[in-house]
């Protein structure tokens, strides 16, 4: 007696990995970095985030049913909750709501969808829709609170949410007593008016490497990258290579003027370049695909922070640097390729 | 003129010749020697030297092709592939394939009815391959492996005794089949296991 | 060849070596090695298909009616240089018809149906009981009239690979004992219940071409195994026979993965084993050969490993070829409630039968029956994320989401240039990406169409040649026509020439004739 069955195609073998699950992990892994961030600063994070997840979902929702896709598959990968969360992360935390709106709109919008949708953008979504609201917007992109155990005045969770929404601060409240200049401008305005790293440092901003409160924030962040790591979510060429880049050419600049430059630990601990070097930079969408590759991307980003922080207009330049070798790594694909077995 | 925008003008125009000759001299250092154009376009095409395209032969229509006179859209034995693949080489919008000279068949031969046949001679001088076998007052019949499936032998034929038969893949034969895509342009296709076929 | 690469090749299997990417699979081989080989009886029908996997179909060589003895020739491959097909059992051939042939495109084809007599009766067997004192010429003929193929799956005819390694210089045999696939268990109950014939099979090939030393490659987890592999060597007391354990990491038991493994060199693209001195053979292949030469008895039958969560005792059965598969799963208890899919082959590179009534082919090492909870679910296919992992495992060093863009987009020339051809269809790539592409499904088709495409091409060229000629042809009788006419042309104007002076002189001759009158 015999038995009919379906047809199917090899593998039998059902993959374990899927983009949702690789998108949720990287979430869970940012995780302890934004509850240090919360605890350091206070719950305006959080409120950016939701707003620009809300959005961002709304902008995706929008592009789907404009270019006919299927909403649950797209809407259910969750890159764009991914993009969202990455790109809350880079904005002080009394932004206007609106930035997160144009933000999410430049990222998911243009970034992503104009560019072909998941899997086919060139540049960061995260990083452009940074990049234009630090570019268009620079004010207001500026005015960062201080760690709150230093803080003059530390905001209610209502004064806070106040100001996102209406743009203008509390009776009482004016920018100058609360906001205060990260550990990257500190040093920055301090060289421009001709005083050394050493008395910048005197501010109460920093802590014993890096700003104070920002080095336990890239600690959890560099904790939750080693996770990625250990889960194989990303690779190690990346984010060694980019720190790694920093840290030596900063020792070499330190050496050579300790006046001017800082040490190399605290370019590390400060800014964006541990989140980005676990999180943004291995994007994998928009960086390079083999290793050789990646190693290489690693150093250029690396370096053009480096070089932005030190002799460029903007205080971080983590953002630039990434969007810039996102610009070169089809290019570094092309000349990294492996030579294949029996050639 | 002020003096810093004489100084402006002329470092620029001053640079943008520097680069212009560095230019020059990259474009002729640097030169790809490649096959001409037509050779390029001949390759291409399927060698069927049938005339749908209008033109004596693949040669000629290459060379028209080249030449401007031509459209790419001209040649059904190339199909859509051929069309696609002249689009990519010389660089323009890819057309559908031009009604007026013909439609896309699937690969056929001749095939002579041979109690047909009165032996004239005129479709073997009319095959554009010498793939038809025979003397005059003798059986004709076409070798089947040079066969192009051009047509050209059908008119020429008195009686009439030429058929095209399609060519069918045996099972020795088999090639695996395309998947289905999920996502085509801004149709949706469900993700089906497609079961693997024969072509 | 470099010296040193002759060097390297020789010294084959003294250091173990690795090869990009790879993965570590679950082996689920237990369940089909806890009890011992058992053989299948004789089922009511014989179907053997002519064709037995790819390439060209046998003729067959009997009729409708006819009476065959066990190991009679039945079909030949006019063209092939043996893996011709023989009669499995006694019985009179009922019918040379079309029947299912567990062919991957789920397609019918030629076979001869055989209704055994039940005595399973033997033709005249010739063997070659002085095999050590024969010429290897000789082996090599006993080889290729045994229809011996490549029984690890490629079904390759044997005596096609040693007649053309002859042509070069063979040093090492190569017997691939590591099944790097999960489940299939077959080689490994092979060389545990017969290990003496496999190694009489190396000797015999190792005689046959010319080879001065064996290499038995097996996993490094294949305890029992290695005992028996070894006590075979020393009753046999051949020196020259070397037992080599390597890392279990699939596809290590692909041909050029194991060369490179034991080796450390590559075969070139495009080239053979045989470029570097070796021959690889399965070791199933090896006992086919052992029974062919000191038995003479031809391939009829295979070790066939019948496994998977479909199935109620998975065990490893000696079946005949051409018995119906339900005839193996009845005899392995029937199927599980929840068997979804039939694989012939393994999880990573089978393909499925529509049926079970398709028949055992010599390319069957395994019959794989799977549960719903086992199959790759209808996943929803995401677009590629570029995230490399395919590349990271891929063994042949390519870069499969780079083919995968350029076939979807039709770029054969590119896809050729980025080593289409070289992939081996070991599903690495399609396990690990995230996005659930079937990456191995491009591939195949991808090339499929290359192969097209090539013959195409030819046949282009071929066709412009033919019209060249033609056309140069017709040129020549043009000319060679507009010569004659010149020269007839010429020819009457002398002979007009010649009359007028003709008729010249006899005016004036009848002229003088006149005045002297």
């Amino acid at each position: 007696m015999s038995r009919k069955f379906d047809p199917g195609v090899a593998p039998h073998f059902p993959p374990k990995l899927s983009v949702t699950g690789v998108m949720q992990e990287v979430l869970y892994a940012l995780l302890p970095g934004i509850i240090a961030y919360t605890w350091f600063f206070g719950p305006g994070m959080l409120v950016q985030i939701l707003l620009a997840v809300i959005f961002a979902l709304l902008f995706e929702t929008l592009m789907l049913k404009v270019r006919k896709l299927p909403l649950k598959r797209f809407l259910g990968d969750w890159s764009a909750v991914v993009t969202a969360v990455l790109f809350a992360l880079c904005l002080p935390p009394l932004a206007p709501w609106w930035i997160a709106l144009v933000g999410m709109l430049f990222a998911i919008v243009v970034a992503k969808h104009l560019y072909g949708g998941l899997g086919q953008n060139m540049f960061n979504p995260a990083m452009v829709g940074y990049a234009v609201v630090l570019i268009s917007f620079p004010q207001v992109m500026a005015l960062w609170l201080p760690p709150r155990s230093i803080a003059s005045h530390s905001l209610t969770f209502g004064e806070m949410l106040n100001t996102i929404f209406t743009g203008s601060l509390s009776l009482g409240l004016s920018w100058d007593t609360i906001s205060e200049a990260t550990p990257l401008d500190a040093i920055r305005t301090s060289l421009a008016s001709g005083r050394m790293v050493s008395e910048a440092r005197q501010s109460p901003v920093f802590g014993d490497f890096g700003g104070l409160g920002w080095e336990w924030i890239a600690n959890l962040y560099a904790l939750g990258g080693f996770w990625l790591l250990w889960r194989r979510i990303i690779s190690w060429h990346v984010p060694v290579m980019m720190i790694g880049s920093v840290v030596a050419l900063g020792l070499v600049a330190y050496l050579v003027d300790p006046g001017s430059n800082p040490v190399p630990l605290q370019h590390v601990f400060s800014g964006a370049l541990v989140l980005g070097a676990f999180f943004i930079a291995t994007d994998p969408v928009t960086g390079c695909t083999s290793n050789r590759g990646r190693l290489i991307f690693g150093v250029g980003v690396g370096i053009i922070t480096l070089s932005i922080r030190s002799w460029g207009g903007y205080p971080d330049g983590v953002a630039f640097g990434i969007l810039l070798m996102n610009m070169a790594a089809p290019l570094i694909d092309r000349y990294t390729r492996p030579r294949i077995f029996g050639h | 003129m002020r003096a810093d925008v004489l100084a402006a003008i002329l470092s620029i125009t001053f640079l943008g010749g520097l680069f212009g000759l560095g230019l020059g001299w990259a474009a002729r250092k640097f030169h790809v020697e490649s096959d001409p154009v037509v050779d390029q376009i001949e390759a291409i095409l399927p060698q069927t030297q049938c005339g749908q395209c209008n033109y004596p032969g693949c040669r000629p229509y290459a060379e028209a092709i080249a030449s401007g006179e031509a459209g790419i859209n001209q040649c059904p034995p190339g199909g859509e592939t051929a069309i696609k693949a002249l689009a990519d080489l010389l660089g323009i919008e890819s057309m559908p394939l031009n009604p007026e000279n013909g439609e896309e068949k699937p690969k056929a031969v001749a095939v002579i009815d041979e109690l047909a046949c009165i032996g004239c001679t005129l479709c073997i001088q009319a095959c554009p391959v010498d793939a038809i076998l025979g003397a005059s007052k003798q059986m004709h019949t076409i070798i089947e492996s040079e066969c192009t499936g051009c047509d050209l032998c059908l008119a020429p034929c008195p009686v009439d005794c030429i058929d095209m038969v399609v060519r069918h893949p045996d099972v020795g034969a088999w090639g695996w089949s395309k998947p289905r895509p999920v996502v085509a342009g801004a149709a949706l296709v469900l993700n089906e296991i497609p079961p693997a076929g024969p072509h | 060849m470099h010296i040193d690469h002759v060097e390297q090749a020789r010294n084959a299997g003294e250091q173990v070596h690795h090869f990009h990417g790879g993965l570590h699979l679950r082996h689920n081989k237990k369940i089909s090695c806890a009890t011992p080989l058992e053989r299948t009886p004789l089922p009511g029908l014989l179907i053997v298909p002519l064709l037995q996997q790819y390439g060209p179909e046998a003729e067959a060589t009997v009729k409708t009616g006819q009476k065959v003895l066990k190991g009679d020739e039945i079909g030949c491959f006019a063209h092939l240089g043996g893996g011709h097909i023989h009669a499995p059992s006694s019985g009179i051939v009922q019918a040379v018809a079309r029947r299912p042939i567990s062919h991957p495109s789920g397609a019918d084809g030629w076979c001869v149906v055989i209704e055994p007599d039940g005595l399973d009766q033997w033709k005249r067997l010739e063997p070659l009981t002085n095999w050590t004192d024969a010429d290897p010429a000789l082996l090599r003929q006993k080889i290729r009239n045994s229809g011996i193929v490549g029984l690890g799956g490629a079904v390759f005819p044997t005596a096609f690979k040693t007649d053309e390694a002859i042509k070069q210089e063979i040093h090492t045999l190569i017997l691939n004992g590591s099944e790097c696939e999960p489940y299939i268990s077959c080689d490994e109950m092979l060389m545990r219940e017969e290990p003496d014939s496999v190694i009489l099979g190396a000797r015999i090939l190792q005689q046959a071409i010319g080879a001065t030393r064996t290499v038995i490659a097996i996993e490094d987890q294949m305890g029992v195994v290695n005992l028996a592999l070894k006590q075979a060597v020393e009753s046999a007391g051949d020196d020259n026979i070397k037992i080599v354990k390597i890392t279990t990491i699939y596809p290590e038991g692909g041909e050029k993965q194991l060369i490179q493994v034991l080796t450390g060199l590559e075969v070139p693209t495009g080239g053979r084993p045989a470029d570097l001195g070796m021959l690889c053979q399965n070791v199933a292949t090896a006992t086919a050969v052992a029974q062919a030469v000191v038995e003479g008895k031809p391939l009829i039958e295979r070790i066939v490993t019948i496994t998977g969560n479909g199935i109620r005792k998975p065990r490893n059965l000696v079946a005949r070829i051409g018995t119906p598969i339900s005839d193996l799963v009845e005899q392995c208890g029937g199927y599980t409630n929840d068997v979804a899919r039939l694989v012939l082959g393994g999880p990573m590179m089978g393909y499925t039968l529509n049926s079970d009534a398709n028949p055992v082919i010599k390319a069957a090492n395994c019959i794989l029956a799977l549960t719903e909870s086992d199959i790759r679910p209808s996943q929803v296919e995401m677009p590629c994320i570029r995230c490399g992992e395919c590349a990271r495992v891929c063994p042949a060093v390519l870069l499969p989401q780079q083919l995968d863009w350029l076939i979807r987009n039709q770029q054969w020339d590119d896809a050729a240039d980025s080593g289409l051809a070289d992939c081996i269809e070991c599903g690495c790539c399609d396990v690990v990406c995230p996005s659930h592409i079937p990456l191995v499904e491009w591939f195949r088709f991808g090339k499929s169409e290359l192969r097209t495409l090539a013959v195409e091409r030819k046949q282009a060229e071929t066709a412009k040649h033919r019209y060249e000629a033609r056309d140069a042809r017709l040129l020549r009788i043009k000319q060679e026509r507009r010569q004659r006419l010149e020269e007839k042309k010429r020819a009457i104007k002398d002979d007009a020439q010649r009359q007028k002076k003709l008729t010249e002189a006899i005016s004036r001759v009848r002229a003088r004739q006149d005045r002297n009158e």
